[in-house]
């Protein structure tokens, strides 16, 4: 079987995949988001953290809540790192103060990038009880937040926004744990390892000795791809054959990132009883996606030319294409886990995996960031659209007036300020330049890329670029944070505007935001926002580097 | 066009030609109050008057306001539009640079960054220009104006009408100026009112009812009235409709505040941009000038659509006051284009008001010697030559056709002949004719009609009682004809259709108005049957019969509950709870200072179906303003290709591939840029003044279009336009 064929055989049958799961999946997201019961171990929950289920928050106190819950879990992992030492299962992992608030801030935020090198930087006490526990909480944090926000939109004249520890406490429960134990079992059948045994040391062909780590390696891997995490277990992340051993594992993995995401526009759809605005957000999400894997896998395909192809930093057991959907996956669902080197991709490769995080993380976008990344999106382009048609704008009969379009504006204005002003103070300080790998255009792009993937919260990294020292792991872990939190906070401010006001119901006057037309407009909206804001400096970083 | 347009005669002495031009178009709108109803439905709004249409009468619009622009330049201004701002700052960098540092680069982008400030002020400028010489002619019926103020003690003493005070009773006679808003008291008056309304034609105010309101600046023609002051000096209609055409209380409307903050977050976005390309450029080992990153970031920040913001604003109010109307604030006019449900009052907007004949109903077979067609057509003629009501007069239009000439005796013939006039009483509620050779012929009310003729021995057969049945189950009035000849027992002859005639045109209207997503709803006093009948025939969608004030307050409330905005016109002062409770309410001129004062919106022409204009104008706002938003920014596509290669070109040889429009040399591309970026403001001046052509329909055809013409359009123009003036300036000897 050639590539070509293997390789669209595989994003045939992932397409399969995710067009059979996501409706029953999006449905049951939207139940578990609405449903009046509360399950025993919910209430038990409950009992045990003092929270009354029945009660409804404003936006503010669910900013508030969200925000409480990122602190303490940022104050409890940056101790667990730093006191791992002391703790059992050591090993000799540590890692600096700056690298372990990285980490902290890293793993809270969803991002999961990694300044230390998995197995050696992390216990395996850490990796269970601290990472593991966030890779849990981050994403149902994001799940909470978009339906907090599609609440603003789906209730009328309301003041509450639900519920952050119900809807935390659900996502946990009735989502991301049972998936994940399915996505575990799946990956140990595939040969993914699970153990607590200690370091196996062997001598290798040539006589050397290697030691080599195991771990609970399925069960986080399952949640490590399936929260939009990232953060691998070991440091070669989904390129090792412990956490991702081969072809099928890899599809596995690629399925995992994308389902939960995928799913949300039907949860949407759902939840403002209009299913066909559902279909208008996945079209948008899918063509992104779609278009970012085409460009991506064409680049690095195109690129295949000499002895070795474009197989550097490449997997021989996963190939050109399986790479390069990997890679557009990952940067397309604010993952960051990476099956090869992005560092090694073609220019234009390279460009695109940088692109699709650029896109702003909606390509379909993490866990919940994804679904209200795109809202964010859809009420900017619904704010110049409805004027055109005579109207003052509105989305699903709620008006973006001033202060909505203030929240929308603010909260798409973060990540590029963010990433804009890194990277250009990075270019001229010494102390970032220096650890760079390459030179030139390819340099440029190593130090923007860890810029945009903290800011994005994505977490991949393109490899070169050496970033634990105190400057970058500070620096990172500000964009991470502010890249995270503040859209949240301006989301649910948004959330909260909007659900103060009525609903207005649709005449043939308004515009109608499921149509073809509109959704076109809303990829168009978000390409061409993304490409002005970038041009100048992916034209000095990936495009000066693919011309010349 | 109107006959009305063309200016004949002006009354206004300006020093500036041009600006009496502007005053003549204002004037000529204001007198030309009914131009617009004549307009045939499906006729898009498509913009003001014939004059701006006019390339000339523009150009020297433009030209003369450049020393009003020239003194908007100081920053205080330009800082109230943060995109016009930044370019104001750009200028002002490379005007440093180029003295600094001086080259023919520097220096051209240096003046046309100017020229990109200066083109922004000129925009507003014109828009403003166009309602000054309007204000003038207000101004002065305001400021030549005394009172005389009745003391406590019942004497007079003549006052300036600016220190009149609310609740000062004046007294004005013949001749005088109206000096104050206020209520006739006392008396009633023919008053000129086209120093507001520009309508020749004296109307009549008299104390209590819905006609005591007067306007201050009006003149009384005849008598005298007293005048209960109502509002204090420089608030009255005639300040606030200065201030209103002269754009200077013009307040930043919601949506404009709204896109001013999404264009001040791009600029930010922008300006980062830009900011970041001087360390990239660096590290990649080519320095940029500044010079070069000014011109840069001016030509990607939105400066069309920033540029062009406030007059579009305020040609928006312009067109609002070219139709005659008053808003009192932007925000209605927004919300006029918002609004998904129309009230409308039946009388005088959806029909004529007055009840017209439209068909005569003979009985069926000759009944006691033969009454037939021609003998009902010539007893409604007779029994309807006395009655001047508008009722009385149709059926004497509608019988005359029917008649002879010679049967046609007029009202003078038959009354020297001694035929004597039975009035229209309430008691006998019909009335008729007794003519000379011992003929009476009645019409009224069926009951009392038939009772006439069985009182006098006759019978009214089954067929009268039918007919009467039928045409009130259409919803049309009935009304009986009957004669007695001689000493015969008296008959029923038929039966004439009263009905209420809609005005031709208004189910197109409608139908228009809900392919724009509006729900119309008559408003009328009549009884259910009539009302669905007339609403059946007018083709709205929804009706409230027998409504009460009340009722009016209540329907609104119930649509507003539904979030859906309501408008509705109004002139008594019972309307005027409504009215405010409306989010579009629009007030006669002719009615009462208290529904004036409940609506946001008056209009001086008093028509009610000028409501559906004033939607049109609200939406056609708010294309304009997303239309050009969209080709702002769609524009910036075609700019980065002009300006990034041209930068890095010499780092990065590759980079020229980037160069799809071939520009000749890097300056040349970034100067081309910028002049593109310039000369563009200008050339959308018109189309911001006129507005974006509007015509009603769904929004998906809408959004299709304009998508088309300004999306698409806005990305290809400036590769076409840039190229050009690429052309121009690579052959300038530099």
């Amino acid at each position: 079987m050639s590539d070509t064929v293997s390789g669209l055989l595989t994003i045939g049958v992932l397409v399969a995949a995710l067009a059979a799961s996501h409706l029953p999946l999006g449905a049951w997201l939207a139940r578990v988001f609405t449903d009046e019961h509360h399950w025993r171990v919910e209430r038990l929950v409950y009992r045990l953290c003092r929270v009354d289920p029945s009660s409804e928050q404003r936006w503010t106190t669910y900013a508030v809540a969200v925000l409480g819950v990122s602190v303490v879990g940022i104050a409890l992992l940056s101790g667990l790192v730093v006191a791992q030492g002391a703790l059992p299962l050591a090993r000799g992992a540590a890692m600096g103060w700056d690298t372990a608030l990285n980490t902290a801030v890293s793993f809270v935020t969803n991002t999961n990038w990694q300044s230390y090198a998995g197995e050696s930087g992390a216990s395996p006490l850490v990796q269970t009880v601290g990472l593991t526990v966030q890779n849990f909480v981050s994403p149902a944090v994001g799940l909470a937040v978009a339906v907090a926000l599609v609440r603003g939109l789906a209730r009328s004249g309301g003041a509450t926004v639900g519920n952050f520890w119900v809807d935390l406490v659900r996502g946990c429960v009735r989502v991301l744990l049972p998936l994940a134990l399915v996505g575990a079992v799946v990956l140990l059948l595939g040969g993914v390892v699970q153990n607590l045994g200690a370091p196996t040391t062997v001598t290798t062909v040539s006589g050397g000795s290697q030691v080599i780590q195991g771990g609970l390696v399925a069960s986080q891997e399952a949640i490590k791809l399936l929260g939009t995490n990232g953060g691998g277990y070991f440091n070669a992340n989904s390129a090792h054959p412990f956490e991702n051993p081969n072809a099928v594992t890899n599809l596995v993995q690629v399925f995992l990132m994308l389902v939960i995401p995928f799913s949300l526009p039907r949860t949407y759809g759902l939840l403002v009883g209009d299913r066909r605005q559902g279909w208008a957000v996945l079209g948008f999400m899918a063509t992104l996606w779609g278009l970012m894997v085409a460009a991506v896998t064409w680049a690095e395909v195109s690129a295949s030319v000499g002895p070795l192809g474009a197989m550097e930093g490449k997997e021989v057991r996963f190939g050109v294409w399986s790479s390069a959907l990997f890679g557009a996956s990952t940067t397309g669902t604010s993952t960051g886990a990476v099956n090869s080197l992005h560092e090694s991709y073609s220019a234009l490769g390279g460009g695109g995996v940088l692109f699709s995080m650029l896109l702003g993380e909606v390509s379909p976008g993490g866990v919940g960031s994804g679904l209200y990344g795109a809202l964010l999106l859809a009420l900017l382009t619904v704010f110049v659209s409805g004027l055109m048609v005579g109207r003052t704008p509105e989305l699903l009969g709620k008006q973006v007036g001033r202060r909505e379009i203030t929240l929308t504006a603010l909260a798409l204005l973060v990540m590029p300020a963010l990433v804009l002003v890194f990277t250009g103070v990075g270019m001229v300080a010494p102390i970032v330049s220096s650890q760079m790998l390459a030179t030139g255009p390819h340099g440029l792009t190593e130090v923007m890329y860890a810029y945009v993937s903290a800011a994005n919260n994505n977490g991949s990294a393109f490899a070169g670029f050496s970033a634990d020292t105190p400057y970058t792991n500070l620096t990172l872990a500000l964009c991470m944070l502010l890249g995270r939190f503040v859209p949240i906070v301006l989301v649910l401010a948004l959330a909260g505007a909007l659900v103060a006001q009525r609903r207005r119901p649709a005449t043939s006057g308004s515009l109608p935001t499921h149509t073809p037309t509109f959704a076109g407009l809303f990829v168009g909206v978000a390409v061409v926002v993304t490409g002005l804001t970038f041009f100048p400096a992916l034209a000095l970083g990936p495009l000066a580097e693919a011309l010349s | 066009m109107t006959p009305s347009h063309t200016p004949t005669s002006t009354t206004v002495t300006n020093p500036s030609a041009d600006s009496a031009e502007v005053t003549l178009r204002g004037a000529a709108g204001a007198m030309a109050p009914r131009a617009d109803h004549g307009r045939r439905p499906g006729t898009a709004v498509t913009g003001p008057s014939p004059e701006a249409g006019s390339g000339r009468a523009l150009a020297r619009q433009l030209v003369t306001s450049v020393p009003e622009a020239v003194r908007k330049l100081d920053p205080r201004h330009v800082w109230r539009s943060p995109v016009v701002f930044v370019v104001w700052v750009g200028s002002l960098v490379t005007t440093v640079v180029a003295v600094a540092d001086p080259s023919w680069f520097a220096w051209a982008v240096t003046l046309w960054l100017w020229a990109t400030v200066l083109f922004a002020n000129v925009a507003e400028a014109v828009a403003e220009g166009r309602g000054k010489a309007q204000a003038a002619t207000l101004r002065a019926a305001r400021t030549t104006t005394t009172a005389r103020r009745r003391c406590a003690d019942g004497s007079f003493e003549t006052v300036a009408a600016a220190d009149l005070a609310v609740g000062d009773v004046v007294v004005v006679r013949a001749g005088e100026v109206v000096p104050g808003d206020g209520d006739v008291v006392e008396g009633m008056a023919t008053v000129d009112e086209s120093a507001i309304t520009g309508e020749s034609a004296p109307v009549i105010r008299e104390s209590g009812g819905d006609r005591c309101a007067v306007t201050g600046g009006t003149t009384v023609l005849s008598d005298g009235i007293t005048v209960r002051i109502t509002s204090k000096p420089g608030e009255t209609f005639i300040d606030r409709m200065i201030a209103l055409v002269e754009g200077a209380a013009r307040q930043r409307t919601p949506n404009e505040v709204a896109l001013t903050i999404l264009l001040t977050t791009l600029t930010i976005i922008f300006v980062l941009a830009v900011m970041a390309i001087q360390p990239l450029a660096v590290y990649s080992g080519r320095e940029q000038s500044v010079v070069v990153l000014v011109a840069l970031l001016v030509c990607l920040i939105p400066t069309t659509i920033g540029a062009l913001l406030s007059a579009i604003g305020i040609a928006g109010m312009d067109r609002l006051v070219q139709h005659n109307v008053l808003a009192m604030s932007g925000r209605a006019v927004e919300a006029a284009g918002d609004v998904s449900t129309l009230l409308l009052d039946k009388t005088g907007t959806i029909t004529f008001g007055n009840r017209r004949a439209t068909e005569l109903v003979p009985l069926d077979g000759p009944v006691d010697g033969g009454h037939d067609r021609s003998e009902l057509t010539r007893a409604a003629y007779l029994s309807s030559l006395a009655d001047e009501t508008p009722e009385g007069r149709s059926i004497v239009e509608l019988a005359g056709e029917g008649l002879a000439d010679n049967a046609c005796d007029d009202l003078a013939t038959l009354r020297r002949r001694g035929a004597a006039f039975v009035e229209f009483t309430a008691q006998t509620r019909m009335s008729g004719v007794d003519l000379d050779d011992g003929t009476a012929v009645r019409k009224g009310a069926a009951d009392a009609v038939c009772r006439w003729v069985t009182d006098a021995g006759g019978v009214v057969q089954p067929g009268a009682l039918e007919a009467v049945e039928s045409i009130a189950t259409a919803g049309g009035t009935p009304l009986v004809v009957a004669s007695r000849r001689g000493d015969e027992t008296p008959a029923v002859l038929g039966v004439v259709h009263l009905k209420d005639v809609v005005k031709p045109g208004m189910s197109e209207r409608f139908a228009q108005l809900r392919a724009m997503g509006i729900r119309t709803v008559m408003i009328t006093g009549d009884n259910p049957l009539t009302a669905r009948s007339i609403a059946a025939e007018a083709g709205v969608d929804d009706y409230l019969a027998e409504a009460t004030p009340e009722d009016k307050i209540a329907l609104i409330r119930k649509e507003q509950e539904g979030g859906r905005l309501v408008a509705m016109t109004g002139d008594g002062t019972n309307d005027a709870p409504a009215l405010a409770q409306a989010d579009v309410g629009v007030a006669m001129n002719t009615g009462t200072s208290a529904a004036k004062e409940a609506a946001n919106m008056v209009d001086l022409d008093s028509d009610p179906t000028k409501l559906i204009d004033v939607v049109s104008i609200g939406k056609q706002l708010l294309i304009t303003r997303g239309a050009l938003t969209t080709f702002s920014i769609a524009n910036d596509i075609a700019k980065y290709f002009a300006i990034i290669p041209a930068m890095f070109v010499v780092l990065f040889p590759g980079l020229d591939a980037l160069n799809v429009m071939r520009l000749s040399t890097p300056q040349s591309a970034m100067l081309s840029a910028v002049i593109f970026n310039a000369l563009i403001i200008v050339a959308l001046i018109p189309l911001s003044l006129r507005g974006v052509r509007y015509r009603p329909s769904g929004s998906t055809a809408l959004l299709r279009r304009n998508l088309l013409v300004y999306g698409l359009g806005g990305v290809v123009a400036p590769f076409v336009g840039i190229k050009l003036i690429d052309l121009v300036v690579s052959h300038l000897p530099l």
